[in-house]
């Protein structure tokens, strides 16, 4: 097994002495694809700007592999209307060749773009050129902030499945917020349901069955997305503890295609 | 008599000398004040520029020394408020401003052996350019400049998204810092020329003029100077002839121009 990429042990961040993110262990590995999903304000976002190291964690233990390079693609880019800017200058600005830049924009599927201004690009094409801006610094680890928002559902879909291929062409770990709940559990090898703690984590199928998420987001969420399988060539059980993610995932030998 | 002594003596070409400087590096930062809605800030910063004169007197430093260092204390005294959160950015900022510029009066009134041209330091003398400003305004626009074009790809990036500048190793804070110590030394050195309350209109103007046309970041900088050039050497030629205050001459050319490139934009369009 290799290294994790990104380790968190028992990270709290507090504001005002109010947790926001309450004791959480995570751990993502090459390969990896975790999700995490919950209500509003349960701390997702605060979550991986910790694991960004853009957020401080109040207490706890992070640990990311040396000389990890993160993708990240931030849930919007608001672009300030007096600053003229092209999709061609907004790549080159990551510092990256101008062939590295061609060939991610060419795999996100926006090379047409190249010269137009970002101003005029529409929600998805914003989506994905950000996507090519993370993949431009060929990283180890990509983090994506609600990548589908914005995306009309045929598209969101698509992109859910770029993602996946991405993990597997460039080997590296995902970790995502996701609101769509029905392609995630598609798209995902692992959900992590956050409400401040980890309320449950394991595969999807199984997570959806978990009490503590279905007390979460309601039983008529549970009960579509049971409907959804993905497909393991393994079995495997949930370990329900609240807070031990990591654990809920070692020792499986996971087969990824 | 050389040329350069023939220029340099005489006080109309020393003005303009000194505003083309001010002009070079008023370009590019008027447009990151533009892009990263720094405009009362900056205003802030200028209006505390009175206050660094009086305590220049008081404590007997050099004017553009003390204005320099002010300018610095100012805004790092910003940035420190705005972090706590307790007042919204633009009422401090709103207080400060004027609480520098009356602190700034008050003090000066205290001391009736200094003699300052009041009006002359709120809106621009064209009379008191003299070769000591020069070294200071081509000085500091040097500095400026060379430091904006070491920084220039971070700090671009981190108006762009801060976020994702951050998560691609920018020290944003740092540079933050940089902008407004360079901000400070624009100020200090535009002083003289377009006087502390139109320091703004300076920065601002050219910038938004240029943005009509501008394709990319470094095309709007470039066009920003050329707007700066026009307004400056308009204004002084205006405040000559006519006898009009320097500073207000150079804003109202500045605005001038940026009704007729809108205009023009607009025609084309159609």
């Amino acid at each position: 097994m290799t290294d994790p990429l990104v380790r968190l042990e028992q990270v709290t961040v507090a504001f005002d002495d109010r947790p926001v993110v309450d004791r959480v262990n995570l751990t993502v590995s090459r390969g990896d694809i975790v999700t995490i999903i919950g209500p509003n304000g349960a701390g997702k976002t605060t979550l991986i700007k910790t694991v960004l190291g853009i957020q401080r964690a109040t207490s706890g233990q992070l640990s990311v592999a040396p000389g990890l390079v993160i993708g990240y693609v931030p849930q919007h880019l608001t672009l300030e209307p007096t600053l003229p800017l092209s999709v061609r200058r907004f790549m080159l600005l990551s510092g990256r060749a101008l062939s590295d830049c061609k060939a991610a924009l060419e795999r996100t599927g926006v090379a047409h773009l190249l010269d137009a201004s970002v101003h005029h690009l529409s929600g998805g094409e914003k989506q994905r050129l950000l996507l090519a801006r993370a993949l431009a610094r060929k990283p180890d680890l990509l983090v994506l902030d609600e990548p589908a928002q914005g995306v009309d559902i045929n598209g969101q879909a698509t992109l859910y499945d770029l993602i996946r291929q991405l993990r597997d062409e460039l080997h590296c770990g995902i970790i995502m917020i996701s609101h769509d709940l029905h392609l995630v559990m598609a798209a995902t090898d692992r959900v992590i349901c956050l409400n401040q703690h980890v309320c449950c984590s394991g595969y999807p199928e199984d997570i959806s069955q978990d009490p503590a998420f279905v007390e979460t987001f309601g039983h008529q969420v549970a009960e579509s997305l049971a409907v959804y399988h993905h497909h393991h060539n393994h079995r495997h059980n949930l370990h329900g503890d609240v807070v031990s993610t990591a654990d809920a995932h070692e020792g499986c030998s996971h087969d990824h295609h | 008599m050389t040329i350069i002594d023939a220029v340099l003596g005489d006080f109309f070409w020393r003005a303009l000398l000194g505003g083309l400087g001010v002009a070079l590096v008023a370009g590019p930062l008027g447009c990151f004040v533009v892009w990263r809605r720094m405009a009362y800030f900056g205003d802030t910063l200028a209006h505390s520029a009175l206050l660094g004169i009086a305590l220049s007197f008081l404590i007997s430093v050099p004017l553009n020394l003390g204005v320099v260092i002010t300018c610095v204390l100012i805004a790092l005294a910003l940035v420190l408020l705005s972090r706590t959160r307790t007042l919204a950015t633009d009422t401090l900022l709103g207080i400060l401003a004027h609480s520098a510029l009356a602190i700034g009066l008050v003090t000066l009134s205290f001391m009736p052996d200094v003699r300052v041209d009041l009006t002359g330091l709120l809106f621009g003398d064209l009379l008191a350019m003299t070769r000591q400003d020069l070294v200071w305004i081509y000085g500091g626009a040097a500095f400026v400049l060379s430091l904006l074009a070491l920084l220039w790809r971070g700090l671009l990036m981190s108006t762009i998204h801060e976020e994702l500048a951050r998560v691609e190793g920018i020290p944003v804070e740092r540079l933050r810092l940089a902008l407004m110590l360079m901000f400070s030394l624009v100020i200090a050195v535009a002083m003289k020329i377009v006087g502390v309350l139109l320091i703004t209109a300076l920065l601002i103007i050219p910038a938004a003029t240029a943005r009509r046309l501008a394709h990319n970041p470094e095309h709007m900088t470039a066009l920003a100077v050329v707007f700066g050039v026009v307004a400056v050497s308009g204004g002084l030629t205006l405040s000559w002839y006519l006898d009009t205050p320097a500073g207000p001459s150079v804003v109202v050319t500045a605005f001038l121009v940026f009704l007729m490139v809108y205009a023009g934009a607009r025609q084309s369009r159609h």
